[in-house]
């Protein structure tokens, strides 16, 4: 089941930021992502001193937190296709706490604030590997059929 | 609740979601949330939800759909309060 949830994510290589989908329900989900060194914005952000973009540690606490999530509620409901679904971020509030450097491992755990009218709320944390809180806030998305 | 005490209310729930100012000063029962307010159609969402609480009522699908205007919120709205 969480394999096949990640399978069915919108995203691929250079933009899945997804590795492993460890625990979820309606309410809540935890995976997690490790930023490969060789990734393509390390080049440029910055210039000799790679660090993981704030917009990529959006993007992925989005995918896991938000889109993951969304796909997996909306699987419960109805006997939707998950093919034909159109993903859209909506609005983000995020505050950053610490860097990740490549080569580092993240853990997302994000829960339900509500899904009404195919709107999805999320409240989101992520941490490293020594249980660091890197980043925290909301994101909020739909589900376009 | 008369129609009039409802826009009241409901112009204090869209506010934090209106992005054109003059618009919503000027509000009126014929104010179209997201071409004359220019809210963002994801945060309708958030309007019915704010709704649904300030005046303890549950909006359906079919319901949210017609509330794109001020006056058509009212009225969904009174309808709600009188069915309660």
């Amino acid at each position: 089941m969480k394999n096949k949830l990640i399978s069915q994510l919108p995203y691929q290589d250079p933009f899945l930021f997804v590795d492993t989908i460890e625990d979820v329900s309606e309410d809540f989900i935890k995976g997690s992502y490790t930023f490969k060194a060789s990734s393509w914005f390390y080049k440029g952000h910055f210039k000799d001193h790679p660090i993981t973009p704030g917009v990529i540690l959006t993007e992925c606490a989005a995918q896991i937190g938000l889109a993951s999530l969304g796909l997996f509620i909306f699987s419960q409901d109805k006997n939707s296709d998950l093919g034909k679904i159109r993903l859209a971020m909506t609005s983000t509030n995020i505050e950053f706490l610490k860097p990740v450097f490549p080569d580092e491992k993240v853990i997302i755990e994000a829960e339900k604030i509500y899904f009404r009218f195919n709107k999805l709320k999320s409240s989101v944390k992520m941490f490293n590997s020594n249980g660091d809180l890197i980043l925290r806030g909301d994101i909020a998305g739909v589900i376009l059929i | 609740m008369t129609a009039e005490v409802i826009q009241d209310k409901l112009k204090v729930i869209v506010q934090p979601y209106v992005n054109h100012q003059e618009n919503f000063d000027n509000l009126t029962s014929k104010s179209d949330f997201i071409n004359d307010l220019q809210i963002n159609s994801a945060n309708l969402v958030d309007v019915v939800l704010d709704v649904e609480d300030e005046f303890d009522i549950r909006i359906e699908n079919d319901d949210m759909e017609k509330m794109i205007s001020v006056e058509a919120t009212v009225n969904v709205i009174q309808k709600k309060l009188e069915t309660k």
